[in-house]
């Protein structure tokens, strides 16, 4: 584990970004969001960013391919550039196991380029929590927020930011910033960890459970009852969907420039009503199957075509977000019991 | 990387020839542009056609496999895409990328078995691919019956086709019907379902429907009273789909991608499915 | 003014089930945080005991849940409106959006509710408990005990603007009759119209460029209730889910402030849902500032059947070409 004060983290920010993009939380007017990283810029001490970081794999609108046509003839032009190295700095455990779940659905045959070519060229550096908040549950889905993965994992103090290597990627970074860190025991740091491990504890949804979702359980659940309730006033709006580190549904869309079709593809939302919209018909007519879907995905489908691994990480954006304060956790809770979703 | 494959990026196709088979129904012939066939694929499986600018669909691929020249597809006019395509003239460029989804299983679970083929409407689209597919390795599999049905004569796809070739085989029976009488047909006349029960197959056989939703459920349900179990069923779904590879979340139903996991299920599979097809 | 409290909601809602003028309530439900508060449909008096609430975050406006709710049921749905809702109501009234007579409307009084965003930047995060004790909301956190912070200085900003604590429409009122107040919720508006051109594009940039095309702000707005918005639908040419390029996130929102305009009544969802705090509100409230300037004062759904200054014809309107030149002014 190295180490380096406080007052150094800028210089390694500086250094960092010698040889590739960095991105930080910044503070905003509005909450937390990631900014490159340059001089005057200051690290956010949030939780959590208002848009989560999948936008660095798989941003919320990109271009696929472009095609000329002229007469009868196509002609088809991979647009696909090399990516730039960049490097996404604090990340919380929760956003970094989200990777994890993008990565089985992206990098699984046929692997998509597209996000690949950014899973590569980018180097995660995740943050531990020291401050949970309420809205915070990836303590449901087994995730230690005092412990994040990552290439490099990351842990602040009052006076100093401690670093650990945890991928050959993260290692080369490291050897980049030696100069300004140096080796350090994990004293602060299991410190740290112990503390935040008491508050976690203490969190008001420290006791909920996914115990009772998972692989085999939709013949339990689809059919239940309380999904007219839980739905009842949904917007059918897509603000849970896109504030979510793991949703990835994609549409893809055509783009007259004049000079030629851009096909790109861009973040859709299974609640909106013309997802699974046919020319002859929709399979999922009401608001009901909809919002059903996304949670049943979440919970119990993903994890069927995944070794049990839930597609939520308990960030609680969706907590804070939704407009009719509808989510995963009031979706668990109603469904399982209470506290034992 | 620009080297890397991408399942998203199609190739350029041709369409070499346009056939009207019925008054919404026309079947294109597609090849490269060098002329070759754009891919090799297994019967039941799908390509992504695509125009630029208007819109990219997911289609049957309608011609057997050991067809080694070029690719078919039947296409019903219903949407953009295929609106654009049934006005296209021979000599139109379009893209196609695939081939997608699981096939029939015509080289294992069907060998040696006598099948049934059920069919309503644009249905016969891609059974047309596994049933060429069987007549071409004839030795492979037993007695061969097709019970087709639409709602007039002139929506019969590949009625040349049938009357032609099918008609003329050796061990394949055709049953063609009509929902209507009309003038000049002097065929069976009444809805698929109800035709194949008066028909009343024996229970050897594996049955493969395709058609609108309604007519695969009361034909299933036809066999099952017949005595079919629904292991022996066989069918082939269509839902809304964009990539094709199992990763933009639109076919998903319970665990299942039909892009990938389908459009071929076996019906005691898809009773497992929540029910949302 | 004494605050409405939940219990003599609940009462009132449950005589209203109990003698069947209503068969089933829309209100607030409790939420897990104090904070988190869905809208709910109750059919049973026992359910609105156990989880109907009303209090500092009961923000929601139920007006445009009516559209939907009216067509379920020939029998009154009862609907608690603060004086805000009452002008989204007359107005999707006066757009025949539901028929009056399958609902049954309670006006309630409104002191203004409060933001957790701005609790959040007092007390810091962390929020285990909220409770309300006169003009004081008590937050009790996580990492700094229990905080006492002045509701005034919480209040949500179209609650700190607010235009009236008249209820203008219901069929039975609760409380004190309030009195339309004098607001000052251009004063947002006129700081816009003095920056330079630059200026307030640079500010609409900064904020629209962080839209993500939710559609929340349109989904909860109870101006919009077209049955397939314009947006949605794949035969308009402008059916789109993201940006395609960087004038086109404006288009969206500035298409849709001049299709709200002279219907919109200021009620402030737009920006209340926003998941990225965009201040969607200002758009619309600019609209409402030119009318107001351009065609006489004019609050939509004061009164139901009001024709718009956009949808009618005086002889004292402004020529276009005034108003092109008043607006190029600003």
């Amino acid at each position: 584990m190295r180490k380096c004060s406080i007052n150094d983290l800028n210089s390694v920010f500086e250094k960092i970004s010698q040889s590739a993009v960095l991105y930080i939380p910044v503070d905003g007017e509005n909450g937390a969001d990631y900014k490159i990283w340059e001089k005057g810029v200051e690290l956010s001490n949030a939780l959590n960013t208002n848009k989560s970081p999948k936008n660095f794999f798989f941003p919320q609108s990109e271009d696929l391919v472009e095609f000329k046509t002229e007469g009868k003839d196509i002609e088809v032009i991979d647009i696909r550039d090399s990516k730039e190295d960049f490097v996404v700095f604090g990340v919380r455990a929760c956003d970094v196991k989200s990777f994890e779940v993008l990565d089985r659905v992206f990098l699984s045959e046929p692997v998509d380029s597209y996000y690949a070519d950014r899973r590569e060229h980018g180097v995660i550096i995740s943050m531990a929590c020291s401050r949970p908040v309420e809205t915070c549950f990836c303590q449901t889905f087994d995730i230690d927020a005092t412990n994040p993965l990552g290439d490099i994992a990351c842990w602040k103090t009052d006076d100093a930011v401690y670093f650990e290597a945890k991928t050959e990627k993260g290692q080369a970074l490291m050897d980049k910033i030696s100069d300004l860190t140096s080796e350090s025991d994990d004293k602060a740091v299991e410190e740290q960890k112990t503390k935040t491990t008491e508050i976690m504890k203490r969190l008001p949804l420290a006791d909920l459970k996914a115990d009772k979702f998972g692989a085999g359980k939709t013949e339990e659940f689809f059919n239940d009852p309380a999904w007219a309730e839980l739905s009842q006033s949904c917007l059918g709006c897509g603000t849970c969907t896109f504030v979510c580190p793991t949703c990835q549904c994609y549409d893809i869309k055509d783009y007259n420039t004049g000079k030629g079709v851009i096909r790109y593809r861009c973040w859709d939302s299974c609640m909106y009503s013309d997802f699974t919209r046919m020319a002859h018909g929709n399979s999922r007519n009401s608001q009901l199957e909809r919002f059903r879907q996304r949670f049943m995905h979440k919970l119990v489908y993903y994890p069927e075509n995944n070794e049990g691994l839930f597609s939520c990480v308990g960030c609680g954006r969706c907590l804070s977000k939704c407009p009719i304060s509808m989510n995963i956790v009031k979706v668990m809770k109603t469904l399982g019991g209470k506290n034992n979703g | 990387m620009a080297s890397r494959e991408e399942a998203l990026i199609p190739k350029v196709g041709v369409i070499t020839d346009v056939r009207i088979d019925t008054p919404d129904v026309k079947t294109f012939r597609v090849v490269t542009p060098d002329g070759k066939k754009a891919f090799d694929h297994k019967p039941g499986q799908c390509a992504m056609l695509s125009i630029p600018g208007v819109g990219e669909a997911m289609f049957s691929i309608t011609s057997s496999p050991t067809n080694t020249e070029f690719m078919e597809f039947s296409i019903k006019k219903c949407g953009c895409v295929t609106e654009w395509l049934h006005q296209a003239e021979v000599g139109q460029q379009i893209t196609i990328r695939g081939p997608y989804g699981n096939p029939f299983p015509v080289d294992d679970e069907f060998r040696g078995k006598d099948l049934l083929f059920i069919a309503g409407g644009i249905g016969l689209a891609p059974l047309r691919s596994v049933i060429n597919y069987c007549r071409h390795y004839r030795e492979n599999y037993g007695k061969i019956d097709i019970v087709y049905g639409s709602r007039s004569k002139d929506d019969l796809v590949d009625y040349q086709e049938i009357i032609d070739e099918w008609t003329k085989d050796a061990n394949v029976n055709v049953y063609l019907t009509i929902d209507n009488p009309q003038e000049g047909w002097d065929g069976h006349v009444g809805f698929v379902p109800n035709y194949v029960k008066e028909l009343g197959f024996d229970l050897n056989k594996t049955a493969v429907i395709c058609g609108p939703p309604i007519m695969i459920k009361f034909t299933l349900q036809g066999l099952v009273e017949m005595g079919y179990d629904k292991t022996q069923v066989y069918t082939t779904m269509e839902l809304r789909m964009k990539c094709g590879v199992g990763k933009c979340g639109r076919c998903n139903i319970g665990s299942k991608y039909v892009c990938k996991d389908g459009p071929v299920f076996r019906c005691d599979e898809l009773e497992e499915l929540p029910d949302e097809y | 003014m004494q605050k409405i409290t939940s219990e003599a909601l609940i009462n009132k809602a449950c005589e209203l089930l109990e003698n069947k003028t209503v068969n089933r309530v829309l209100g607030w439900k409790v939420g897990e945080f104090a904070y988190d508060i869905t809208p709910a449909l109750f059919t049973d008096c026992d359910s609105l005991k156990s989880d109907f609430v009303f209090g500092d975050f009961c923000g929601a406006n139920f007006s445009k849940y009516l559209v939907s709710e009216t067509r379920k049921s020939d029998e009154k749905v009862l609907v608690f409106l603060k004086p805000c809702d009452t002008y989204s109501f007359n107005q999707l009234l006066t757009e025949n959006r539901f028929n009056r007579e399958n609902v049954y409307a309670i006006g309630i009084p409104c002191e203004g509710m409060a933001d957790i965003s701005k609790i959040k930047a007092a007390v810091g995060d962390g929020i285990v408990g909220l409770s309300s004790e006169g003009d004081k909301i008590i937050v009790d956190t996580l990492y700094d005990g229990k905080q006492e912070i002045d509701a005034k200085s919480v209040m949500a900003e179209r609650c700190a603007v607010c235009k009236s604590k008249k209820c203008v429409a219901y069929d039975e009122l609760m409380g004190e009759e309030g009195e339309i107040v004098d607001s000052n919720r251009f004063d947002e508006v006129e700081k816009l119209e003095k920056m330079t051109e630059d200026e307030r594009y640079a500010f609409w940039q900064g904020e629209l460029s962080r839209c993500i095309r939710c559609n929340a702000c349109r989904d909860i707005c109870p101006a919009c209730t077209c049955e397939n918005c314009v947006f949605d639908n794949p035969e308009s040419s402008v059916q789109n889910k993201a940006i395609s390029d960087s004038f086109e996130e404006k288009m969206f929102h500035i298409i849709r402030a001049f299709h709200v305009a002279g219907r919109c009544t200021d009620c402030g969802e737009c920006s209340r849902v926003c998941p990225q705090n965009i201040p969607l509100h200002l758009l619309n409230r600019k609209f409402i500032k030119d009318i107001n300037d351009f065609y006489g004062e004019y609050q939509a759904g004061a009164e139901v059947g009001n024709r718009a200054p956009l949808v009618d014809y005086t002889l004292e309107d402004l020529e276009p070409g005034e108003a092109l030149e008043r607006g190029a002014e600003n």
